[in-house]
């Protein structure tokens, strides 16, 4: 709001109304872009600066990170793949948006490849379907003991499921997967019949 | 070079109500239906969140690029709060080793855009904890003072429940409540069975429509992200949008205000001067009478920055304990995973924003070794998800037998996993208690001498530490919530945190429930304000946030503050009448 405007509006006595949110509003965004309604300025002009910039990932780090995240989260009977419903560029955004995530994804992409190549003779996109499985088969179970050279990886994975689970499951296909089927106008009265019978509940009150 | 110019309006206002949530809120609401012209001044922007402008509710989680990731605002993307934890360009300290951590919201409606709307009512004990327990201090005023408002804000703003005639959980008038979901259920049969009470939560959410401005809960569980229909309480929403249209309200966004202004002759305050954030003017407005509902803290900081040759020590505070007393909400927590309830079959249990079921406090601090009590929250179901679902994943699947019967390892990746998904959606509970503390002289906040924020108003600094009542009272909620939690054939999940970690305790300010600051009290030597929350040393101040509050009971203390808020507009309008201000 204008300086001027705020002082006309401040004379307003019987008009609160007129006082209009304009600084807490949206600006207009690009065509392409579509913001979340209610952000505040200085979180419109972040994320429209976010989505602009310059990939994080390199194609080479992409690759990688798309075949663990279909690793991790394969199609199946019911559902696509976790790059079908689009972890990996939500994974990609999430580099630019947490920084913090830079360093131990790019450094686990590292770990992972100066792995493979020792272990396989080639980086891990590069390596047969078999010696991924078997890399990976060495880092995806954070309970079992695994010799020393291994830890980070175990780590690294468990940092990569876990980003790749948080992709697929906030993603329509994901959520469609789990069925939720709430997030919509709906009048609750209570626990479906044959389900309170399924587990022996009931509302009425016991008598005392 | 700029000139730094102060600008002053002309008009005098019958009333400046500093801060629009519950308390600045109501007041303005209640001046302005009496025909009082008020300036309602509000530090953030303006939201209305039947505007589809700001409205976040019913969208998904893939409409957000970081999935509401709470990335630039405490509660993520789809959260209305505007603001948090930090706030860019408005600092504030901890002494080292006494972290307080202060939530604000900058916005029309403040915190109440994105609480819990839990609505409770302090019962009669909750005045008087002092002479009950011969440990902290009494109310000036008790349960029968307050027992009208009370009655009047569920009228006026909704409030479900259930009567149930317990002496310290006073009844309201109540809409009727929601059925408990299915873990609520579970949750209620199992705490029961072992003498813990549940009962349906008191939320002031409408199941019913109470007036032709507001609509009916459509049950989408987003109070948080601010209601289209109006059918939960916010300030924004409930009162300072209905104070506007009375004509009388002036709303005043984009105000941080730096001072109360008093007149040094008379003693008394003549308006307030504040920096407009968004053209960094400095302003001074004036005003007949000035009312802070600023919040606990802020209310306290604005007094204590308030100085004068007449106030040294800053405004209403020549006993010297504006910023003393403060005190947050206990809190702790711990959740667990029913494997009864694995592979539920799936329906809508999204419900209200919030649990449809709770325990009040139920136990005789006399036979325990901690001295106030607290009430226990609940979580859990068929939920929508959000940022960071399913991680933490490996810390469960590995002691979950698979379809097969058999157990295999934590983590995995593949097919395997996504089943596991699947078949644990929907299968975890949590519960949280919220606790009372002692309020202490030495748990306080006052100006950090060496700080301002970006507009060069002077910061606040806070020491705080818990004493052993409350840690004894989080040892107490984590053995409770073990015992529920097995009580139904859960297995509790992560670590018990134990005496190292102070039973999860959470650090002060955490629970976003902080009061004390500018306690009431009859003695003008040991407290700030009157029983009508008027400043005893300056007669046309009042404060109507939390910060007059002397204890907060086990409740949530919003119901009060619009009680008490109400209640000292309704003296206000009356000494004014009396020509006494």
């Amino acid at each position: 709001m204008k300086r001027r405007d705020t002082l006309k509006a401040l004379s307003l006595t019987s008009l609160g109304l007129a006082v209009n949110p304009v600084e807490a509003a949206v600006p207009e965004p690009k065509p392409a872009v579509k913001l979340l309604p209610g952000r505040q300025k200085f979180e419109a002009e972040r994320d429209l600066k976010l989505l602009a910039a310059e990939p994080f990932f390199t194609p080479a780090e992409l690759q990688t990170v798309t075949l663990l995240s279909d690793i991790i989260i394969p199609a199946d009977a019911k559902s696509g793949s976790a790059s079908q419903a689009g972890v990996p560029a939500f994974i990609e955004f999430m580099m630019r948006d947490q920084p913090r995530n830079q360093t131990p994804m790019r450094g686990g992409l590292r770990w992972l490849n100066a792995k493979c190549v020792s272990r396989y003779g080639n980086p891990f996109a590069k390596c047969t379907k078999e010696q991924q499985i078997d890399m990976v088969e060495q880092i995806a179970y954070p309970g079992k003991k695994v010799p020393s050279d291994m830890t980070q990886g175990v780590a690294f994975f468990t940092y990569l499921r876990n980003f790749v689970l948080g992709g697929f499951y906030t993603s329509k296909m994901g959520i469609e997967d789990l069925g939720y089927v709430g997030n919509t106008p709906n009048q609750w009265d209570g626990v479906p019949e044959d389900v309170l019978k399924q587990y022996g509940l009931s509302y009425e009150e016991p008598k005392k | 070079m700029d000139l730094f110019q102060i600008k002053k309006a002309p008009t005098v206002y019958d009333a400046i109500v500093v801060g629009s949530g519950a308390g600045g809120g109501m007041a303005a609401y209640m001046l302005t239906k009496a025909g009082a012209k008020v300036l309602l001044l509000e530090a953030g922007g303006y939201f209305d969140p039947a505007d589809p402008k700001y409205m976040t509710q019913l969208k998904w989680p893939y409409e957000s690029p970081r999935r509401g990731a709470s990335t630039t605002r405490s509660g993520g993307d789809f959260d209305a709060a505007w603001g948090g934890w930090e706030i860019e360009g408005e600092p504030y300290t901890s002494k080292p080793g006494a972290d307080f951590f202060w939530f604000r919201s900058r916005m029309l409606g403040g915190r109440t855009n994105h609480w819990g709307r839990i609505s409770m009512r302090f019962g009669p004990d909750d005045f008087r904890r002092g002479s009950l327990s011969g440990v902290g201090d009494d109310w000036p005023i008790g349960y029968e003072d307050m027992k009208p408002f009370y009655d009047r804000v569920d009228k006026l703003i909704g409030v479900f429940g259930s009567v149930e005639n317990l002496h310290n959980e006073p009844d309201g008038h109540f809409l009727p409540p929601p059925k408990p979901r299915l873990h609520e259920l579970m949750l209620k049969k199992a705490a029961t069975g072992i003498g813990i009470p549940v009962i349906p939560s008191r939320l002031s959410i409408l199941t019913q429509p109470i007036n032709k401005e507001r609509g009916q809960c459509f049950y989408c569980r987003q109070c948080n992200r601010g209601c289209s229909a109006y059918a939960d309480f916010s300030s924004s929403s409930v009162l300072c949008i209905p104070a506007m249209k009375t004509g009388n309200l002036t709303l005043q966004n984009n105000a941080m205000v730096r001072e109360v202004l008093t007149d040094a002759k008379t003693g008394l305050a003549t308006g307030v001067s504040y920096v407009d954030t968004i053209s960094m003017q400095e302003m001074s407005v004036y005003g007949k009478t000035i009312i802070l509902g600023a919040s606990t803290c802020e209310s306290a900081r604005l007094l204590l920055n308030s100085k004068s040759s007449r106030f040294p020590n800053g405004l209403a505070n020549s006993s010297g304990v504006v910023g003393k007393y403060l005190n947050d909400s206990t809190g702790a927590s711990r959740s667990g995973f029913v494997p009864a309830l694995m592979d539920r079959k799936r329906y809508n249990e999204d419900g209200v924003g919030g649990m449809h079921v709770f325990t009040p406090w139920w136990l005789d601090n006399k036979k325990l070794d901690f001295p106030r009590g607290y009430h226990i929250e609940y979580g859990g179901g068929m939920g929508m998800p959000g940022y960071g679902f399913g991680g933490g994943i490996e810390a469960l699947n590995g002691k979950i037998p698979g379809r097969d019967g058999k157990m295999k390892p934590a983590g995995g990746y593949g097919a395997g996993l996504k089943d596991d998904m699947r078949r644990f959606y929907g299968a975890y509970v949590s519960m949280s208690g919220r606790g009372e503390p002692i309020p202490l002289e030495s748990n306080y906040c006052e100006i950090d001498p060496n700080a301002v924020d970006k507009y060069g108003i002077p910061t606040l600094r806070f020491h705080y530490k818990w004493s052993d009542a409350e840690i004894k009272q989080a040892k107490h909620m984590q053995d409770t919530f073990e015992q529920i939690i097995e009580a139904m054939g859960g297995m509790p999940m992560g670590n018990k945190p134990g005496k190292e970690q102070n039973y999860g305790l959470a650090a002060p300010g955490r629970i976003i429930h902080e009061v004390g600051t500018v306690r009431m009290g009859n003695d003008p030597a040991k407290s700030a304000l009157n029983k009508f929350q008027q400043a005893h040393d300056v007669k046309n101040l009042f404060v109507v946030d939390a910060a007059p509050f002397v204890t907060q009971g086990d409740k949530n203390v919003t119901w009060t503050i619009l009680a008490a808020s109400m209640r000292t507009s309704e003296y206000l309008i009356d000494q004014v009448k009396r020509k006494n201000i």
